[in-house]
Order: C-alpha cells, then structure tokens, then sequence
C-alpha cells in the first residue's frame, strides 16, 4: 500500500501512513498565490494546528482537502492512497469531516434533523433518524458530547452548536475533523470544554486538524503546528518544542509586541456618564439592566463579557442606535439618551467603531472612498448643500488610508477587497479621523491578523493618551486586560463589578459566568 | 464618459462587475452587425416594404384579438366571407398597444392597402389622424361616428334597438320578473346596450327588475369569464332567470354560469344560441360581419362612400337570433310582441332612447 | 468550484464573448420556435432587425418605445438602489397622465412654455405622489413595497378609467379618452425635421426622447454624486450600515420611492403631451412592467437602462413589422421570442460562464 518512494521525515503515528498527506499543493486565484507548494503530512491521532494571518493560504488550504477547491498541482493521500477530491461529498467518503466557522446548521431544525441531513438515505425520513438516535447516543458517551438529540438546534448556545456540527461529521464517518477557527464564537469555557473533547477525539484514534490565528489555542491544545505565511507553509513543528512567540515570530517574519505597551493613564474629566439605564428588546426582555458607570477623558474602559450580555446592545445605546428604555446617557453633562439619532451624535463628538465591520462599519459592495466617509457624509468639507465633491471625498480617503497604512491604498477598491485587519483600519480612520470626544469600539480586533492588531491597540493607546475617553468592548479578555484602565464585567445585562486590568483572569472569568464573589462557583 | 465616472459603472448590490455594464454596449453592437447580416441575407427583396396590388384591402383588428368570440372575430368573419366570395387576399394586423395602431394604419397605407377597416372606436383618433395623410386611400371604422373625412367612411350600430327587442324577450320569459345585464368594460357604449335593454324589459313589464353589473374598468373586462360567471350567479341568487351579457369574452361564462344554475342567457354581437342549446334564449345580433363585407364589397365595385352609416333594425344592422337551438324558448305571443316592436321602431314610431345622445338613461 | 474564477477571465470574455453567446442562444431558441411554426428563422430575423433599424421610421418608433421604457426602467432602478422593488410603475406612470393632462387642458391661459413646463413638473408629481404612497405606507405602516405598488397599480387603473370617463371625455364621445391638448405638446421629431427642411416619415418619436436622455444623466447624477444619492446607495446596499451612518431609512424609502414614481410619471409626457397629446385608457400600455425587465438588464445603472431600454425598442418595433410581414407569426410569438431575450440576456445572463470560463482554464493543465 504505501508508496516507498514518498519520504516522510516524520511521523507521529509510528509506521503506520500519515492519515492525510498533502503533496505539493499548489493554487492560484488570478494574480494571487494562495498556496505555494505546500507539503504537510498529519499523523493519525493527533491534534494538528495550521496557524498564520488572515489571508496565509491556511483556509484554501483546507478547502482544497474538503473538496472545495481544485488545486492547480499537487496531490492528497488519505492513510497513504492517492485520492481524488473533486467535492465535498468525495471528501467525506474519504473520512474527512469539516465544521466551518459559520456553521451550516438549519436552524429550524433538531438536533437528529440536522445529523442526518445529506445523509437521509431512503425516501422516508424515519429509519435514518432511529438509527442516528442510537449513533448518536454512542458518539456522546464516547466523546462527551452531550446533546439533546431533540432540541431545536436555533435554541442551542453557540457551544452547543458547534457540538452538533462535530457530531454531523463524526455520525457521517469522519476519521478526520477540520474545525475552521473553532473559538471564533466561543466563550472561554466553552473554548475550554471544546478542547476537551478534541482530546478525547484524539485519544480515541481520531485526527483533528485545526486552522485558527489564535496563539494560545494552538499552545493548549495542539500536538504539531504547521505555520504558513504568504501561502507558503514555513514550518512544522512540534508543539512542546516551541512558544507562542517563536510561532508568532514565524507567523508574520518578524517579532510581534504581544503585550501592549502602556504607560499610566491621565484620566481628566468625565466624558460620558451612564446613569440606570435600561433597554428593553421587542419582546420585552431586558437585554441591558440598570446600567451605570463613567468613562472620564483619557482612560479606556473595557467591557468583558461573553459575548451576548447586552454588551452590543449597551454600544448601540451609546450610539443612539437605539433609544433608551429608562435612565439616562450624558455626553459633557448633557443628556443624549433621547436623541436616539446617530448622525447628531456624530456631530456631538461620539465616534463608534461597530462590533461587525462588515455588516454594519463598511458597506462591502461601496468603493473603500465611499465606505471611507459613513456617516460623515454630510460633513460640509466634503462638498457642498446637496453635492458630493468626488475630489474632496477621494482625498480624505486617500489621507486616511495613508494614516493607518491602508493596503492596498488604492481608495476605488471595493471595500469587500480588502483583508480584515485592513478593514478596520478604515473604520477606525474614518472614526478616529474626525476627533471626537468619545470613542465607542466594539472588538476592535475581530478576525483581525496579528500585524494589524498591534497597530490598532497602538493606535486606541495614543488616542487616549491625547485624551479622548475610549469605551471599549471586547471578547477577547486579553484584550480587554490590556488596553483597559479599569474594566466592568457584563453578565445578563448586568455590570457584575469593576476590576483593575491586573486582576487575575480567573476571577474576571467567574465575574463574566455571572458568579459575584461570595456566591458559590458550582453556580457556573 | 471620463474614466473617473466610469469607476462608478457597477451599480447595486445584486452585481459584482461594472463590466456588465459594457455588456450592451457591445451588445448593440452585435446586434448592428447582425442587422448588416440581415440585410446581407436579405438583399433588396423581402421586409414589409412592399407594394400589393391596388385594391386589396387591410383590417387592423383591436387589442381583443382577432379571435374574441365576439365584436373582433365578427370582423373577422366579414373579412373571411369577401376573401372566400371574391379570392381577394387582405391584410391583417392585431394591435399589442396603443402606438401600433397608427403605426399599423399607417403600414398599410404605405404598402397601398385599401379599403383600411379599423375595428373599434378605439382607433378613432389614430385613423384621423392617418387618413387625413393618404387622402386616396379610403377607411373605414367600425362603432365610431367621430371622423368627417371625405374618404372615411364610419359604420354605427343602433344596439339599443336589437337590445330593446332581447329586453322584451326577457321580459316576457322570466317568472320571476327579474332579469339581469353583465356588462363588460363600464364604458358608454356598454350601458347603451344596457339602457336599451332595460327599456325593453320595462316597456313590457314596468314592475320588473333588472340587475345591472359591469365585469370591470379595464380592457381586461372583455376577457375574464371567470368574474362573468360569479355576477351571473350573483344576478341568479337574487331572483333573476334571464341574463343578457355585452362583455365580449367575458360574456362565455355569463352564458355558461346562466345554463348551469337553470337561468336563461341572451347572447350577443354574433348568434350564441348554440353555445348552450335551448339555455340561450336568444342573441343580439350586431352584424359587424356584414359592415365589414359590405365595405370591402362597395370599395370593390366602386360604391364606397364616405360619412356615417348607421345600421338599425330598419337596415338589419342589429336583430336578434332565432334558430333550431332556441324555438322552444320562443313561445308564439313572444314573437309577435317582438314582431310588433321591431314593426314600430322600423316605422319610426317607436323610439328607442340611445344612451350616448345624452348620457342619460331614462329607466333604471 | 469554477464559481472562485469570476473576475479572473480577460476582460473582453466579460464584455464580448458573454453577452454575444446569451444572444446567440437565445437567438438560436427563438429560432427554434419560428421554425417550428413553419416560418424561416433567418428571414424572421431579418425582418426583424430591418423593422427596427432598416429605415428612419423604424429607427424613430424604436426611440419612442425605448423612450418609455427608459423612463420606467430608471424608476425601478433608482427604487433597487435603495433596496425597493417598485413594482407600481405602470400605476405611477398612469396617474401621472392626470396631471399632464389636467396642465395641458386646464392652463391654456399661460404662455405654453411655461404650461408645457408645468405640465412635465404635474406629470412628475402625480406620479411621486403614486410612489411615496406606498413608500410611506412601508416606512411608516410596514406593508411590504411589492404588495402595496401592485394594489395602486389597480386603484390606478380603476381611478383613471373613472376620471376619464366622468370628468375628462367630452359628451358623445365614444372613445374613453379627454379631448384633445392643443395648447401643449413636445414637438414631433418629424414636423421638428419638416422645420429643417428634412423629410422624415411620421413617428410617435418627439422631444420627450430628449427629456429621457436628461432623466438617465440626472439620475446617475443623483446616485453618484449627491449626498441623497448616497444615502439611498447605502439604504439598498446595506441598511444596517446605514443606519449605523445616521442615515434615516423610513425618510429615504418615502424619498426614494417618490423619485421613482416621477420618473416613471415622465412616461406619461411622452404618451399624453408627446404623442396621443390626450389623455387616453391604459396609455402605459404595460411599459411600466417592462421597466422591470429592463432594470434588470441594464444593472440598473441609468446606462444598462438606456441601453437595455433600446434593446426592448427594437423588439417591440421589429416585433411589430416581423408580425406585419409574417401573419403566421402572431404578436403572442413576438412575446415569446421578447421573453427568450429577457430570459437569456437578463436571467441566465451567468449561464454560460463556466462553460466558457472552463474553455480558458482547462488547456493550460492539459
């Protein structure tokens, strides 16, 4: 069966065949180079973590293993036989199961329903959902992933969701799991928990394969690492050989300042004060509860919390996105709440970089100069009463993109065509740009490559140091402990407490689980 | 257009290239050169540029089709019967919208057509306006009396006269003194039709009741059967057992929903008694067949004259139709009731009020 | 996984090579069809092509048709800019007669420019009236746009037939229509020639084509070069973006769709004051639905549009003298083969491309 002529310098798996080996992988997208080349061979029963920046080729590169690409040169073996992988239906015929970052779930739907979707078999639905309850309750007591197989799965947590993707691609006989960034959407404890279960998949003769820019993920769970960089794969590595930095380094070519350099903060008047407010949704519910703090001039606060306590919703207050259901908002003293109007708020001096760039910070479809001026405008330095001046417009674009070293500054690209990192930094330029008195930012740095994240921490960092007052909301804690001059724990719509950055993670973690100090930690 | 305006090109959110754009604009272009194919292919010959022979004559049908069932389809019959009578071939052209009648009038004037039929009072000031611009060709126009040319000659029908009579018809063979009327579009030539009926219907019996419903305001009224049938039925659940219809296509499933639901119908234009035989009490005769022939027919041997005819009862014109299908329905006193009318109306001792004079109906 | 080469093929596959396979195709259907009939496809072609482009008439109907449907078709773009699809052109342009005619009979006491003027700003605001409407009623009541311009388009179609009836046809005159505008007109393109000492052949083409041309360039304008443009611009591209950037939706839906329904209500110059010069039954004739069609081809850039609303003018016109010549091939065959166009060159306007697009990538792996 195997090919003598293939040489594997290493496998993890003993002597017996590398469950996948890609053999120089090579393909391009019009000038672009996604994948250069690429040899990687992943043992059976390992955890291997791919990482590098957004556009490093590490995606495609699995897409071409799941059968959504056709790769220009090169060739798959699957357990060391060449295969051909034309779709994704090939691919799972192979053994190889995927769960994207967006998950391909019916919502609608239970858990069964989705388990067996594509793999129906007959006309009646009925034999396949008996038989799938059974591997079902199989599959979670061998890999602890418990799941109501009835529960509709729009219901779900994001956690429990993920869960029912692994499950959908164990249940169709997957040896080989690819999860595509996998904590994207997750608390940690729920990253936590994830892990877990990857071991346990390990442990049971199961390959997982892992493509995230995350660091510390690729630290905790991992047994290999495969960085790549430019659609080149640079190194292979074993993971209790190296160090986050030394895989950072690698990521991007040079060193990265992890930790963000800040000096003492000078925080001078209060800027915004919120005062018991309370929003409640549609329905009723009340997404933010009695709400108060303060962010003076020239301090960052941060927000944590696990995504979904009212933190999106408390932003869109501030930025008059919606309208307060009781208490109040202050801008300088002077009450904002009731305006509920987000381009006279502009004019006030409150600046929001938006939680979700692409759905709400650029219009994707828009030339970068005309996303460039969102909400801006009807500034009267860009035209006159009625009027756009294209010129003016184009040079304020231009100037910003220079600022933030925008690539690539070509300002008549469509904002869609740029990466992440670049797409924030646009939204960040058009904000910042205009000097305001508040800066709002919701995560700043979401599916944002390292290079891009250094800068825009540096940038929040300057900005208040000049002393504008920055209200930050983060996912990421280490964000959040490392940009923030004080930090207010979210939980349910609540502010469970506020913090010093130094606190130790643990205890912000239980604050964000909505456990107060004194009660007891099994209540998480 | 500058470059800079150009980087604008690619529009909405549902296309990604401005490239699409630039799509027609070579699509013109192929479209040129397919033209230059054409002609290529073509030569000099073909095309509707031609000349026919003089004399032949050309009808320009209205938006109904010239399949109708009704006021069109007449025409055509007319049209038919001259060319089977005489071997003359002619022309013919249904219009799809409002600028293709004198765009087709015009055609056949070109090509030299003539006689030119135009059907419907529609066409009105489209043949005005073309017949005043080939004075030697002459036109002719069915239901409209509007144009005063020296070579048009306009044809009207006495239609209250041919539905007086249907109305004493009804009259007298419903028991239970309620008739109805489904029109087709509510225009005023509709509610002559009406107004002549009711008239009818009075005159025999002043206390009956007559229903009166119009299918609709658009053209789309001449063709909806479906909506016919539901005020027929409507008419039937209040009493009414006769039910006379001037709606064109409409009027199919006034009959249909009158024969299925025990009622008499009263067809109309051309005989319709033999749609539903012995449920069709009788039809209104509006003999467009006849004005069409008898126009191609007078412009063939010499007689066509220009100005406004109009057809009555006394020029058999309009009538109503008896045949085997509904002797039975037709008991002798009715006959001669009939008879009797349609004597008076001839000898002009009897008017019938046409709704148009002075948009006004004296009964309801 | 061809559907990852978009973009990439070079650039006269784009703009020759696609386009010119949808119109063969649908050529080569449509052909089909006549050939199944009994008639000759290449000399229905002909016919067809030399009806519309053979002659000065046949170039001047074209121009009429592609008149009205340019005024409908920027209207439905201008409405999918902002995310709406108005469906009520026919109604807007229809209601909008009214205040041309209304201009037309009732201020014969001005000078006629400024009537005729007059009468253009009526037809637009009747028409703008029968968009926001609706448009109002989404923003403010939440009844879908779709729903609510297809209702006016009937309330529109009752309400004429009422006016005109009642109020406009002068007594005994049996055709539905108000008697005739003499004090306003845009002048015909044949007596503009006749001025000039040029012989051309009678057309319902006018000056209107010339106001057409105008409303596609103040279009792009307004889109492309305002900051209502842009707001709309972002409505239809992205809403939430929008109301991220202060951008008040239910103000820009009222907005929109009232420039949409003045656009299609400028159809109505060309049909009451250009070429019927009185206001006649159902003169939008269904040009309001063709707009539709025509945005849709034409990308719904005031470019694609005219050029789109060409294409249409050369069908309806060849169309016309194709059924003229060939009796067989009756106005609903026209239809069909109007359809086919559409159908290839509009909806499956990507069909063909990855059959071409693997033309130019396979070989070089062969």
């Amino acid at each position: 069966m195997d090919n003598p002529s293939v040489r594997h310098e290493k496998r993890p798996g003993g002597d017996a065949p590398p469950a996948v080996e890609l053999i120089g992988i090579d393909k391009r997208f019009g000038p672009v180079h996604a994948n250069r080349n690429v040899s990687l061979a992943i043992g059976k029963g390992s955890i291997h973590g791919i990482i590098g920046e957004n556009g490093a080729g590490k995606s495609t590169l699995m897409s071409i293993l799941f059968g959504f690409y056709a790769a220009d040169a090169g060739e798959i073996r699957v357990n060391g036989r060449k295969v051909d992988i034309k779709s994704s239906g090939d691919a799972i015929a192979q053994g190889i199961g995927m769960v994207h970052q967006h998950f391909m779930l019916v919502e609608p739907f239970s858990v069964l329903e989705n388990v067996v979707l594509g793999a129906e078999g007959g006309a009646l639905i009925g034999p396949a959902l008996g038989r799938a309850r059974s591997v079902l309750e199989r599959l979670a007591r061998d890999y602890e992933l418990d799941v109501d197989p009835d529960a509709i799965v729009g219901t779900l947590p994001v956690g429990l969701q993920q869960r029912v993707e692994i499950l959908k691609a164990l249940f169709k006989g997957a040896d080989v799991l690819i999860l595509d960034e996998p904590t994207g959407v997750l608390t940690p404890n729920e990253a936590d928990h994830l892990f877990h279960i990857l071991r346990g998949l390990r442990d049971q003769g199961k390959t997982v394969i892992i493509i995230t820019h995350k660091l510390n993920e690729i630290m905790a769970v991992t047994d290999r690492v495969s960085v790549m960089r430019r659609g080149e794969l640079v190194a292979t590595v074993d993971t209790k050989d190296t160090s986050a930095a030394a895989l950072a380094e690698l990521m991007v070519g040079r060193s990265v300042l992890l930790e963000v350099e800040k000096g003492e903060g000078h925080p001078g008047a209060t800027v915004l004060a919120v005062d018991h407010l309370t929003w409640h949704d549609g329905k009723g519910v009340a997404r933010v509860r009695d709400v108060s703090f303060t962010v003076r001039a020239g301090e960052i606060v941060g927000i944590a919390g696990v995504s979904g306590n009212g933190q999106s919703e408390l932003l869109d207050l501030i930025a008059g996105l919606k309208r307060p259901s009781q208490g109040q908002i202050l801008l300088d003293g002077q009450e904002i709440g009731h305006l509920a109007d987000p381009a006279r708020l502009r004019e006030l001096g409150v600046a929001h970089v938006p939680e979700d760039r692409q759905a709400r910070g650029l219009i994707m479809t828009f030339e970068e100069c005309e996303s460039a001026i969102l909400g801006w405008h009807n500034d009267p330095a860009l035209g006159s009463s009625l009027w756009l001046d294209r010129e003016r417009v184009q040079n304020r674009a231009k100037a910003d993109m220079q600022a933030f070293d925008v690539r690539p500054q070509d300002c008549h690209l469509k904002s869609a065509k740029f990466s992440g990192g670049n797409q924030q930094k646009i939204v960040l330029a058009r904000e910042i740009g205009r000097d305001p008195k508040l800066l709002i930012v919701g995560q700043p740095t979401r599916g944002v490559d390292v290079g891009a994240i250094e800068f825009i921490h540096r940038r929040l960092i300057e900005l208040r140091d000049q002393g504008k007052a920055i209200l930050l909301v983060s996912v990421e804690l280490d964000e959040i402990r490392s940009l923030s001059d004080r930090i207010l724990v979210m939980f349910a719509g609540e502010i469970m407490g506020e913090r010093a950055p130094e606190t130790d993670e643990r205890e912000l973690g239980l604050l964000m689980a909505g456990v107060r100090p004194g009660d007891k930690p099994e209540a998480a | 257009m500058a470059s800079t305006e150009a980087r604008d090109w690619p529009p909405s959110a549902a296309t990604e290239q401005g490239t699409s754009i630039m799509n027609k604009r070579t699509l013109l272009v192929a479209l040129a050169a397919l033209a230059a194919a054409g002609y290529y292919y073509l030569g000099s010959g073909g095309g509707g540029g031609g000349k026919v022979a003089p004399g032949t004559p050309a009808v320009v049908f209205d938006t109904g089709g010239k399949f109708d069932k009704s006021f069109n389809e007449g025409i055509y019959n007319g049209a038919e019967k001259f060319k089977k009578e005489t071997g003359q071939a002619y022309g013919e052209f249904e219009i799809t919208n409002e600028a293709q009648r004198e765009q087709a009038l015009r055609n056949f004037a070109d090509q030299g057509y003539s006689p030119i039929v135009a059907a419907g009072f529609a066409q009105a000031a489209a043949l005005g306006k073309v017949a005043a611009e080939y004075p030697n060709t002459k036109f002719a126009i069915i239901d409209d009396a509007s144009i005063t040319l020296p070579n048009v000659q306009s044809i009207v029908f006495k239609e209250e006269e041919g539905s007086y009579l249907v109305g004493i018809l009804a009259a007298m063979a419903s028991k239970t003194g309620k008739v109805g009327f489904v029109g087709g579009m509510d225009i005023p030539l509709i509610r002559k039709f009406a107004c002549g009926y009711v008239q009818g219907v009075k005159a025999t019996n002043p206390a009956a009741t007559v229903f009166q419903n119009m299918t609709g305001d658009t053209g789309a009224a001449w063709n909806d059967p479906v909506k016919g049938g539901e005020l027929t039925k409507a008419q039937i659940a209040q009493g009414a057992d006769v039910i006379y219809h001037a709606a064109g296509g409409t009027g199919v499933g006034v009959l249909q929903a009158a024969a299925d639901n025990g009622a008499l119908g009263i067809g109309v234009d051309s005989n319709q008694n033999g749609l539903h035989p012995g449920k069709v009490l009788t039809s209104m005769l509006k003999r467009v067949d006849v004005a069409v022939y008898n126009v191609m027919t007078s412009a063939k041997d010499g007689s066509f004259k220009a100005g406004t005819t109009s057809l009555g009862l006394a020029q058999d014109g309009v009538g109503y139709a008896m045949d085997d299908n509904n002797k039975a329905l037709i008991s002798p006193p009715m006959t001669a009731a009939v008879d009797q009318a349609k004597a008076a109306i001839v000898a002009g001792t009897l008017q019938v009020h046409d709704y148009m004079a002075d948009e006004k109906c004296p009964v309801q | 996984m061809k559907a990852k080469t978009h973009g990439e093929l070079p650039a006269y596959v784009d703009l020759v090579l696609i386009p010119a396979t949808n119109l063969v195709v649908a050529l080569l259907v449509a052909g089909l069809v006549v050939l199944i009939i009994g008639e000759n496809p290449l000399t229905a072609l002909g016919l067809l092509l030399k009806g519309a482009l053979g002659s000065v008439r046949g170039w001047s109907y074209m121009l009429y048709y592609a008149t009205n449907f340019t005024f409908t078709g920027l209207a439905v773009a201008v409405a999918f800019h902002a995310g709406l699809f108005n469906i009520g052109g026919e109604g807007q342009a229809y209601v909008a007669g009214l205040g041309a005619a209304v201009a037309g009979l009732g201020l014969e006491f001005l000078p006629w420019p400024i009537a005729l003027v007059l009468g253009i700003v009526a037809a637009m605001a009747m028409g703008a009236l029968w968009g926001f409407i609706p448009g109002y009623l989404q923003a403010r009541r939440g009844s879908h746009i779709v729903i609510t311009t297809i209702m006016f388009n009937f309330i529109a179609a009752s309400l004429m037939v009422y006016l005109i009836n009642n109020w406009f046809r002068p007594a005994g005159r049996m055709a539905v229509e108000s008697r005739e505008i003499t004090h306003i007109a845009l002048i015909n393109l044949r007596d503009a020639g006749a001025a000039l000492g040029l012989a051309l052949p009678p057309s319902p083409l006018n000056a209107t084509v010339f106001l057409a041309g105008l409303a596609a360039w103040a279009t792009w304008y307004l889109l492309w070069r305002t900051r209502l443009g842009y707001e709309i611009r972002s409505v239809g591209a992205n809403p939430e973006a929008a109301v991220y950037g202060g951008i008040k939706l239910q103000r820009i839906i009222m907005i929109t769709m009232a420039i949409s329904g003045a656009l299609a209500g400028l159809m109505a110059v060309n049909e009451v004051l250009g070429v019927h010069h009185r206001l006649i039954l159902e003169f939008a004739g269904g040009a309001g639905f063709v707009g539709i069609a025509v945005a849709l081809m034409g990308r719904s850039h005031p470019v694609g549009v005219v050029l789109a609303a060409l294409l249409f003018g050369l069908l309806y016109q060849g169309g016309a003298e194709l059924s003229f010549a060939k009796p067989a091939i009756t106005r609903d065959m026209i239809v069909v083969i109007q359809g086919l166009v559409i159908l290839f060159m509009g909806a499956l306007e990507q069909a063909f491309r990855p059959l071409l697009a693997s033309l130019f990538f396979e070989p070089e792996k062969a």
